[in-house]
């Protein structure tokens, strides 16, 4: 099959690349692979670019120099319906669930499918109920996203971004402003969907002790570099200074506790 | 210094045409998807709803004061002259031609233009459109599109409900406080509108919709994602619209007499 040729063990690969906005660097030469099948994390302080490179990956910005890659495909180089083609093979998670705040739960979920196919609504149900079922949430089927917590918004959601039966799903920190229940509970579906549905999941987040409990690997973003790559356990045990830091959220460090700021006894003679 | 000022005065020129460019690039996109759109009409009903059902309680208490005021001053200067059973037809002329639509048009971007303005400003930053393109879904076509199109719609609507209000206003004033005869009051009316006269008020009211309500979408969309980018697109919305309005009654107007 020649479509099959091309196909390597990544289902994403982004090479070289260099992107940059409001006049600073966010990326500068940085290499990735994304693997098939397996759950990716990807790490970093704030501000470092994670959530900038899902948008890339996702096409939603288009790099400044360098390759990112879905499927074989050159993300940058799509046309508009190639790049919402690309785009029904995706699912992405929201840093606040982003659900349609005029619809409910279940049109919240039905909308993909409603948008894309015409499908009788019995079958729509179903899909529907299905896919609430697999986040536990058939029950809240009528509740609008305004009676929603921030837990169950984010299921929801999630719900919503398998409904089309995705082959990579993208997370942008979902375990932000959630409690350890709801954490507990998102921690789980991510791996649970990655191994039921076969697909291949991206996660972004900076809770490093909750995400390496569930990834298979690990990247290490900061100052616009990929500072470690491999399995959790390995990018834990990294004597790499700044590696050490974030990994072991130690306070001070390569990033310094401090702002850069004058002398402080300079300062502190100055206004007596 | 003087060098300054004119280079100011260019630049300001210059953001003005491009801002102009923008919207007419906007507008002729959104042009392009109404027969598409229109397909969909229950989502264009539903905005319908919103835009106009949704306003009526507003346009229809400023129609009715603004047709009492109307046979109050339309009663004082007409006695003057001694033709005071002419106010019907100079209410209704003055309702259908002129206050029905700039007025609803001016009420609609205070009510429903910001409503719509900031209803899509949220919806940009708290990344619901962003989402609705992750599912692979052109955002303009189905979130602005409808909208867009509701206003539209609605704006005519609203225009006629206005007059309509107005007139029973001015009668309530002229002919039950003042004790113009009524009968000389309706048939004053019926003898002095044209169909030319209504249809120049809905030719305006429609024209006032498109505006206001390509105003309203585009701030909304564009705006930048935060409270205060959503705020400031609001204000935008009502300050644009009320000067589009004003200048297209101008303009309008010159043009139809």
């Amino acid at each position: 099959m020649p479509e099959q040729e091309g196909r390597t063990d990544s289902i994403v690969r982004v090479r070289g690349l260099h992107y940059s906005a409001g006049g600073r660097d966010i990326f500068a030469g940085v290499d990735l692979d994304f693997p098939r099948g397996a759950v990716t994390a990807v790490m970093g302080p704030s501000g470092s670019g994670k959530t900038t490179l899902l948008r890339l990956i996702t096409g939603q910005v288009r790099p400044d120099r360098g390759l990112v890659e879905f499927d074989g495909q050159d993300v940058s180089k799509l046309s508009r319906p190639a790049l919402y083609r690309m785009r029904r093979r995706m699912g992405m998670l929201f840093q606040n669930g982003a659900l349609l705040t005029d619809l409910d739960t279940y049109e919240n979920i039905a909308f993909p499918l409603r948008e894309h196919a015409r499908l009788p609504e019995r079958l729509v149900r179903h899909i529907v109920l299905t896919k609430l079922q697999a986040v536990g949430l058939r029950g809240a089927a009528r509740l609008m996203p305004a009676e929603l917590s921030g837990g169950m918004a984010r299921r929801v959601a999630l719900a919503r971004a398998i409904v089309m039966d995705p082959e990579l799903l993208v997370y942008d920190e979902p375990f932000v402003g959630l409690d350890p229940i709801s954490m507990g509970v998102v921690l789980r579906l991510i791996r649970r969907l990655n191994d039921t549905l076969g697909v291949t999941s991206i996660v972004v987040s900076h809770d490093v002790r909750e995400i390496t409990a569930v990834a298979d690997h690990c990247h290490l973003l900061s100052n616009g570099r990929i500072i470690a790559s491999g399995p959790p356990a390995a990018v834990a045990a990294s004597a790499h200074e700044d590696v050490r830091q974030f990994m072991h959220g130690l306070p001070d460090g390569p990033v310094p506790f401090h702002y850069p700021a004058p002398d402080y006894a300079e300062q502190a003679r100055e206004i007596a | 210094m003087a060098l300054d000022l004119f280079r100011e005065l260019g630049d300001s020129v210059q953001d003005s045409l491009r801002a102009l460019g923008r919207y007419a690039i906007f507008g002729a996109r959104l042009a392009a998807e109404t027969p598409r759109a229109l397909l969909r009409f229950r989502l264009v009903v539903e905005q319908v709803h919103n835009a106009g059902a949704l306003s009526l309680v507003i346009i229809m208490l400023s129609g009715l004061f603004v047709g009492m005021v109307l046979g109050l001053q339309g009663f004082d200067l007409l006695e003057r002259f001694g033709s005071e059973e002419s106010l019907g037809s100079a209410a209704a002329l003055g309702l259908l031609k002129e206050l029905g639509p700039v007025v609803t048009a001016l009420l609609f971007a205070g009510r429903a233009g910001t409503a719509l303005a900031s209803e899509l400003g949220l919806m940009r930053a708290t990344d619901q459109i962003s989402a609705i393109e992750m599912m692979a879904v052109d955002p303009v076509r189905r979130v602005v599109m409808p909208r867009f199109l509701g206003g539209i719609i609605a704006m005519p609507l609203l225009a006629a409900i206005f007059s309509m209000i107005g007139l029973f206003g001015a009668q309530l004033v002229g002919v039950q406080l003042m004790g113009v005869d009524q009968g000389q009051f309706w048939s004053q009316m019926r003898g002095a509108v044209e169909l030319g006269d209504v249809m120049e008020g809905i030719l305006k009211s429609a024209v006032f919709g498109v505006a206001c309500s390509l105003v309203a979408v585009y701030e909304g969309y564009h705006s930048v994602p935060t409270a205060e980018g959503v705020g400031r697109a609001t204000t935008r919305t009502v300050v644009i619209s009320s000067v589009s309005v004003l200048l297209l009654d101008y303009m309008l107007t010159a043009v139809m007499l």
